[in-house]
């Protein structure tokens, strides 16, 4: 046994990743890369639509492929790998955790906005009782305190968690930042603390180093850093940056860093970088997910993408919320039009 | 004029905030509030207003069943389940406000009709009576294929009951889209906001419809928005109705709908809570009208629902 210290990784290609290919993953892609990573000595593989079980709706997008298919393909092929399946809470139900846990899943992240832990009781319960671990998710964690944090990670341990991640939904954290919410957290529980990263600042790896220093112990990543806004923490980099530091991942680093490049590469769309919109999301504290969302509702009525954010900046919204993007670049564009005042149908 | 009695169970928020909708009611008149604090707000409330109060909850109000005909229950899904029976038995018709179900879920513009003499009514849940509406509207012009949903309400006004279970208003408000709205499948998500101040009830509404006459459907949603008016006057569409055309020769309309409550008592955000107890009252109010007019015909709960 070696003494260094060990970090959990969850890689989520298969499902923040999702994002990133308005999720259409094939089942065969699935299979492809679940096998790739299992072999790669990945830990933990988690594969649903991107916003988690049930997202497949007009809202979000529809999958290509049912959770059902996909799920079914991962686990055909899964070894050592624990599969992994995200559930939001308002969105998907306890039986679609319950359909997960039939097809294999024994790792559940349940995600809540970071001052609403309190509506995943009965999720958390329900994995718990199925047996899965569970990781709950605090997203757009810059939106809350450190004191917050705290709070709400105490009652995520209460119901039963294994694990509480501060999830920088928008990539909006700091080094500095990240580091005051792991601290909180580490004083106020006793579960593991864990984080999840986004790019749009070019601080994914940074962030996730800072939370690993101040005492997390287990991390989200992507291969090729494929997600949601400019994607997620690559898990290659992350792999051998940790490597470099002295942890453990039980990650092979050239086998991973071959998943990036011949298996994963290929089926991306487009490489996910900083681009300006993905960047201003950083900047502003914007739900990564809405990044494709606010692309193509910018283009549909011919408003800038950035200004569209800016409005869902002020209108505070968070995760969940893709349906408002469509009605604030109708609005945006009705201005644009300069049509005094919004068109009601009522007088 | 003679109007018909209600009774309120339950002192709380909704509870209190029905009292005032009451006592505008044109054929209602509430005579009776029912809790289990002697001290609460609302009872005092109700006293104020001129209502008989008892804080022996369901006991202390069938002490005072010939004063009332109609009841709402304003409590828990599980002080319901206790209390439907009672009120059964001693011949009371009760609109149930709580996840509870004992009865047929009922939208008052869409389905009330088939429910005639029903001794017990469910309110769906607030998405379903937000938005159910205008599934039927669509589905009056054209077959639904498939309506979603999105309900945002401020965190502020999503109470214990709703955030232990939240599920509950998924699956509810899903099942209403399809059994009531006619939707051949239907989706309801759910969003809690937190901002402050806190936003207005907000909900999305998507139908997937076989080809038809967008002016058809326009001029239907035109009319349900009337009609829901009438007694939510809050309820707004933020922007046009959306229709576009999708693959395979279907429509997809789009509507954004804004709640603001009309902060009887309930603050003005909280539109989800406003749609229940207007809801209530307009079931009530027709209700009434039937028993008035004598058209109301009682039926066995369970003859109604094989």
């Amino acid at each position: 046994m070696s003494d260094k210290v060990k970090i959990h990784i969850l890689d989520s290609t298969l499902r923040d990743g999702s994002h990133a290919l308005a999720h259409q993953f094939t089942a065969e892609q699935v299979t492809n890369v679940v096998k790739a990573l299992d072999d790669a000595g990945v830990e933990i593989i988690e594969v649903s639509h991107g916003d988690g079980l049930g997202g497949s709706t007009v809202t979000y997008g529809f999958s290509k492929q049912s959770e059902l298919e996909l799920l079914k393909a991962a686990s055909s092929v899964i070894k050592k790998a624990k599969l992994a399946v995200l559930l939001l809470p308002g969105i998907g139900t306890k039986d679609d955790l319950k359909m997960a846990a039939d097809f294999g899943a024994k790792v559940a992240q349940i995600a809540t906005h970071v001052t609403e832990a309190d509506i995943s009781e009965q999720h958390v319960g329900v994995a718990k009782k199925m047996g899965m671990e569970v990781i709950s998710m605090l997203m757009m964690s810059h939106m809350g305190s450190p004191e917050k944090i705290a709070e709400q990670g105490k009652l995520v341990e209460s119901y039963g968690s294994d694990v509480v991640l501060v999830t920088d939904s928008a990539g909006a954290l700091m080094p500095h930042s990240a580091k005051e919410r792991i601290a909180a957290l580490r004083a106020a529980v006793k579960i593991d603390i864990g984080f999840h990263g986004h790019n749009n600042l070019s601080l994914a790896v940074a962030n996730s180093v800072a939370a690993i220093e101040e005492g997390a112990r287990w991390l989200d990543a992507c291969t090729c850093g494929l997600g949601a806004g400019s994607g997620n923490t690559p898990t290659e980099v992350i792999a051998a940056v940790l490597d470099k530091l002295g942890y453990e991942t039980g990650i092979d680093l050239w086998k991973i860093m071959d998943v990036a490049e011949e298996i994963v590469q290929p089926i991306m769309p487009k490489p996910v970088r900083i681009g300006k919109v993905s960047l201003t999301m950083g900047y502003a504290g914007i739900y990564s997910s809405f990044l494709l969302h606010a692309d193509r509702a910018a283009e549909k009525f011919g408003v800038d993408a950035r200004d569209i954010l800016v409005e869902l900046g002020k209108l505070k919204l968070v995760g969940g919320q893709e349906d408002q993007i469509v009605e604030v670049a109708l609005a945006l564009a009705e201005k644009k039009k300069q049509v005094p005042g919004r068109e009601n149908l009522q007088t | 004029m003679e109007k018909v009695k209600a009774a309120i169970i339950g002192s709380g928020n909704i509870g209190t905030d029905l009292l005032y909708k009451l006592k505008r009611s044109n054929i209602l008149e509430p005579t009776i509030m029912a809790g289990i604090i002697p001290e609460s707000e609302g009872l005092a409330r109700a006293r104020k207003e001129g209502l008989v109060t008892t804080h022996e909850g369901i006991e202390g109000l069938l002490q005072l069943a010939d004063q009332f005909d109609i009841a709402f229950e304003a409590t828990t899904a599980r002080a319901h389940m206790e209390n439907a029976p009672l009120l059964k038995k001693a011949n009371k018709i009760a609109i149930d406000l709580t996840p509870a179900a004992v009865g047929p879920y009922v939208i008052p513009l869409v389905n009330l009709n088939e429910h005639l003499g029903e001794p017990n009514v469910n309110l769906v849940s607030c998405g379903g009576q937000a938005t159910v509406p205008f599934v039927h509207a669509m589905r009056e012009v054209a077959p639904v294929e498939y309506a979603e949903i999105v309900a945002t309400i401020a965190s502020k006004s999503a109470g214990p009951g709703t955030r232990q279970n939240i599920d509950e208003f998924t699956d509810t408000t899903a099942r209403g889209l399809e059994k009531i709205g006619g939707a051949k499948h239907g989706k309801a998500i759910i969003v809690l906001n937190p901002a402050e101040p806190p936003i207005l009830m907000r909900n999305t509404i998507y139908g997937i419809v076989e080809e038809t006459d967008p002016e058809k459907l326009l001029r239907s949603i035109e009319r349900m928005l009337t009609r829901i008016k009438e007694y939510v006057p809050g309820y707004r569409l933020r922007a046009k109705p959306l229709i576009e055309d999708v693959p395979d020769g279907k429509k997809k309309v789009t509507l954004f709908v804004e709640v603001e409550g009309a902060g009887d008592y309930l603050p003005k955000y909280a539109g989800n809570l406003d749609m229940m107890t207007s809801a209530a009252v307009k079931v009530g109010d027709e209700i009434g009208k039937h028993l008035l007019a004598g058209t109301w015909k009682k039926k066995d709960n369970v003859e109604a629902r094989a």
